[in-house]
């Protein structure tokens, strides 16, 4: 699905604040140029493609896989950044508004990165500043720039998407991440088994979507009978306190927990992907096998978050 | 001679086939001025051949448009509007679902930025053809009860 698309499309100037705001070429244009980021992701060449640009970390909430690969995809293209360490000190404290954070912010840089604890946090800071905004997580809303470099990784690893079948097993209730990569692989035609106990499976709108789309979906608390047919695993953290019972929650993760005994079944190319951090879902004992990719993935949030800030300045 | 319980106006708006129940929820929407020097009627739990009972609300000397009173829409969905100039109805239109509902109701995850201090109005998209079908624009949440969320 990667070729015959000739010129790529512009995203100059664009908002990236959730996965639906990308069209599928565009979608596939961030794939395309993520790729040619690799060798620069790695240090093995150099590029001063954004040099005399700024971009301004704004992260509301702890991260570190998304600060450190943004902050890391400017550096590696000779730009620079500007930050906030932490909330104290700053304006938010004080009582400033977001938007006038983002209004300030906004002067001072060319993109913005953002996180923050509330939902709609990007789209409002989207409305208020000139410059391309990309939403680093809200609250429990969007992530689309790990659901890039999720679709990333498996069309790096795998090829073609809409070949693939997608196990996503875990909290698909409240998980982020779960939500907007199954909306894309659905819009890129792979096929997908939601896997988790009722409680926290898929919620229903989300299947409804899913399902006027057109797209093949398997929803059912069975992960086992899943392994067979699945070329991607994507594991999620289930989270204690969406239990009430700690039993139950023990009960819940045990059953949902990939070890070696488990994988008997799985094809040979199958490959494990995981948003990180894991608790106890990914038995360290896979960590060496050809199946496990979360490491890759992690890697690749570098490369991916490059192309989408050179796409988004126009470079 | 037919009891009238609310007489015919001269001149101003009938909103007719009101949910029952709600004709005062409706006035509250239309911000109408109850404390304003103006005859307004209002009949609740009126016999209603279709509807079996509905609520009525006649205001003299005010004509309502239709972008006024769409958003009555989500409280009572069959609602009818009718504008009465010299007793005769001139202009009859039935209230239809706005596509988007700004500074109105509020987006009801408590989570959404549009609740915190922000200098924006809430905004929420129409998504579907039930009154209840609205997603927030900022934060994406469909909405579950927006009537319980006007402002």
């Amino acid at each position: 699905m990667e070729s015959n698309r000739g010129e790529m499309v512009s995203l100059k100037g664009k908002d990236i604040v959730t996965i639906g705001d990308l069209s599928e070429e565009e979608i596939l244009t961030v794939l395309d140029m993520a790729r040619t980021m690799i060798p620069i992701a790695r240090g093995q060449k150099k590029s001063r493609a954004l040099e005399g640009k700024v971009l301004a970390s704004l992260f509301f909430e702890p991260s570190t896989r998304t600060r450190l690969s943004f902050e890391t995809a400017m550096h590696r293209l000779g730009g620079s950044v500007i930050t906030m360490s932490g909330t104290e000190g700053t304006s938010l404290i004080k009582g400033e508004t977001l938007s006038d954070t983002i209004r300030m912010a906004d002067v001072y840089s060319d993109v913005i990165a953002l996180r923050h604890p509330r939902e709609g946090a990007a789209r409002l800071s989207a409305g208020f500043a000139r410059n391309p905004v990309i939403n680093g997580g809200d609250g429990a809303g969007q992530h689309p720039t790990q659901t890039l470099l999720d679709l990333f990784t498996i069309r790096e690893e795998l090829g073609d998407i809409s070949k693939q079948h997608v196990t996503i097993v875990g909290d698909l209730k409240y998980g982020r991440t779960t939500h907007s990569l199954s909306l894309a692989l659905a819009r890129l035609g792979a096929s997908t088994s939601l896997v988790a106990p009722d409680i926290i499976q898929m919620p229903k709108h989300i299947v409804a979507d899913l399902r006027s789309m057109g797209a093949d979906i398997h929803v059912t608390s069975d992960l086992k009978g899943e392994v067979e047919r699945s070329d991607v695993i994507y594991m999620t953290r289930i989270q204690k306190e969406r239990f009430l019972e700690e039993e139950e929650y023990r009960k819940v993760a045990g059953a949902y927990r990939l070890d070696l005994s488990l994988l008997e079944s799985a094809k040979k190319r199958m490959i494990i992907m995981h948003p990180l951090p894991r608790v106890d879902e990914i038995s360290p004992e896979l960590d060496n096998t050809p199946h496990a990719k979360y490491f890759v993935q992690a890697f690749n949030g570098v490369p991916v978050r490059m192309a989408i800030l050179k796409l988004v300045m126009g470079v | 001679m037919k009891d009238l319980r609310i007489n015919p106006i001269k001149n101003g708006t009938v909103i007719d086939h009101i949910k029952p129940g709600t004709a005062l929820k409706v006035l509250d929407l239309l911000k109408i001025d109850v404390t304003e020097n103006k005859e307004i009627s209002v009949a609740m739990w009126a016999h209603s051949k279709k509807l079996g009972y509905k609520d009525i609300i006649k205001v003299e000397d005010m004509e309502l448009r239709p972008k006024q009173v769409n958003l009555l829409a989500v409280v009572t969905p069959n609602a009818s509007i009718s504008i009465i100039r010299d007793y005769k109805v001139i202009k009859k239109f039935k209230v239809e679902l706005p596509s988007e509902i700004e500074g109105i109701v509020k987006c009801e995850n408590l989570n959404c930025i549009t609740n915190q201090r922000e200098p924006v109005p809430s905004r929420l998209l129409k998504v579907g053809d039930e009154p209840q079908n609205y997603r927030c624009f900022y934060c994406g949440r469909d909405q579950e009860n927006i009537t319980s969320n006007i402002i």
